[in-house]
């Protein structure tokens, strides 16, 4: 199953997530993204806008490519792939 | 007068809790979050803080314990469908009078929640949101669940109902810079009055258009700027294009109103029927953000002037408050425990409050200041806090 890691600010908001192996089921990215909202409900609400579509300062990579699909997410999460969920830095 | 005072600062939330006669800052909340707008519901003492994380979006957050914890809410959303006809950064040809040939739409996503507003002791659980770009929420359930006023944002001020189609009147609503940080110039609705003595009564203020009214509990909404005037529009009595900075009202005399705009102050005795400018130039009150009416006496009002327009800091390095007694007729300058000499403080739209006697500002400089005595003489409550985005008593 794909494993994810983020940036330890969400922890912040969802402590739930700190020191956890979070995996989930392959499948599109969207969907590994609710899948982690189903352990911490409104984790989407903080990567994601109204329409689901990522966040403006927000990177998701999946090993190590950022996703193409950044408006509905269907980028492919392989079985033995990781996501990475980051903001995104613009230096400063 | 209150015992709180809720500040929004670039770095958090900072309340202070008047003991024994003086001000105490808390330890700030909301740590390392901007924080545009904090204030606490009259009703029931729940305080509100509006969130503006750089990358997680704006949320609102809310504390049912005098501010001891905190918990965010995502609710505020967009519906599926809510588009806004795109507006761009005017450019020096720009003519806000010509729409484009082709209007270009975009979906509506909560970029800024900017303004949190209550509503009267008889919708208990009902609270207002504005938010950039250009939207006004409801919530009637103390913010666990909102709503977007759709006849404001489907008036046909703004192109008509998107939601059924293309535009089917002119787009008058015109973009803030306070959007531009969200890589947008859209309006944003920064004032919600809500009339005590009728809850379907209510007034917004958008930036930039102006001001609208409904009287039907937000079915339908009438432009209310009769009698503004605009120095930046080929025709400055234009019915849209206003720039409202910030609209409020007497509380114990609501058609008494105040409009501190781009273009100076505006004075309403008769419900925003007609505005009446009341700017004394001469004097160095006209341009600012803030504006504050005293509440029983709606001749009564206090503004933060600043240098217009581009410069937007404390005129000649001094820092002063102006109060009018007479429906702006007059007004009264007070320096008196202010700084005079290289002040560059520039005080925003949400931050001047004013409670009984007492009022308080605070700056984009991280200067707090306060006033027993209606605004003749202050007092520094500190000078070190982050930039300053609203000021509210509790």
């Amino acid at each position: 199953m794909p494993r994810v890691e983020m940036t330890q600010q969400l922890y912040r908001f969802f402590p739930q997530l700190k020191s956890q192996d979070i995996t989930v089921p392959a499948g599109s990215a969207a969907e590994v993204l609710l899948a982690i909202n189903e352990i911490a409900p409104g984790f989407t609400d903080y990567v994601l806008d109204e329409h689901g579509a990522l966040r403006r300062h927000v990177n998701l990579c999946i090993n190590n490519s950022v996703v193409i699909d950044k408006i509905k997410l269907s980028d492919r999460v392989a079985d033995d792939a990781t996501v990475y969920i980051f903001q995104s830095l613009s230096g400063g | 007068m209150s015992d709180m005072i809720l500040l929004g600062t670039r770095k958090g939330t900072i309340i202070f809790d008047r003991i024994n006669a003086s001000w105490q800052p808390r330890p700030i909340a909301h740590s390392g979050v901007p924080v545009c707008y904090a204030a606490r519901d009259p009703r029931d003492g729940t305080l509100w803080a509006s969130l503006d994380h750089g990358h997680w979006g704006p949320k609102l957050s809310r504390s049912r314990d005098g501010g001891a914890s905190w918990v965010d809410i995502s609710s505020l959303k967009y519906p599926l469908g809510a588009r806004y006809i795109v507006k761009y950064l005017p450019t020096p040809d720009f003519n806000p009078e010509t729409p484009s040939a082709q209007p270009e739409y975009s979906d509506a996503t909560v970029l800024k929640i900017w303004n949190i507003a209550f509503g009267n002791a008889n919708q208990p659980g009902r609270l207002y949101a504005g938010t950039i770009p250009g939207g006004l929420f409801v919530s009637d359930d103390g913010g666990d669940s909102w709503e977007l006023n759709n006849p404001l944002w489907s008036h046909h001020s703004r192109g008509g109902d998107l939601f059924a189609g293309d535009a089917s009147s002119v787009n008058h609503w015109n973009g803030t810079p306070a959007s531009i940080d969200y890589g947008v110039f859209e309006p944003g609705i920064h004032s919600i009055v809500v009339d005590p003595r009728d809850s379907n009564h209510i007034y917004v203020a958008v930036s930039t258009a102006g001001v609208i009214e409904t009287t039907d509990g937000g079915q339908s909404w009438e432009g209310r700027n009769r009698g503004m005037l605009m120095d930046y529009l080929p025709n400055p009595e234009s019915e849209w294009g206003h720039d409202p900075h910030f609209v409020t009202n007497c509380p114990g005399q609501p058609d008494h109103l105040w409009q501190q705009n781009h273009c100076g102050i505006f004075y309403s005795d008769n419900g925003a029927t007609s505005w009446q400018k009341v700017s004394k130039p001469d004097l160095g009150v006209n341009f600012g953000f803030p504006i504050v009416a005293d509440a029983n006496d709606g001749r009564a009002a206090w503004v933060v002037p600043a240098r217009a327009d581009s410069e937007r800091m404390a005129i000649d390095g001094g820092l002063f408050v102006a109060r009018t007694t007479d429906g702006g007729q007059s007004w009264q300058s007070f320096r008196n425990g202010l700084p005079q000499n290289n002040a560059y403080d520039i005080v925003l739209r949400h931050g001047l409050d004013v409670s009984g006697d007492c009022l308080c500002f605070g700056s984009t400089t991280g200067n707090v200041y306060l006033s027993a005595d209606r605004g003749e003489t202050w007092q520094c409550l500190g000078s070190n806090f982050p930039p300053i985005y609203s000021v509210r008593f509790g």
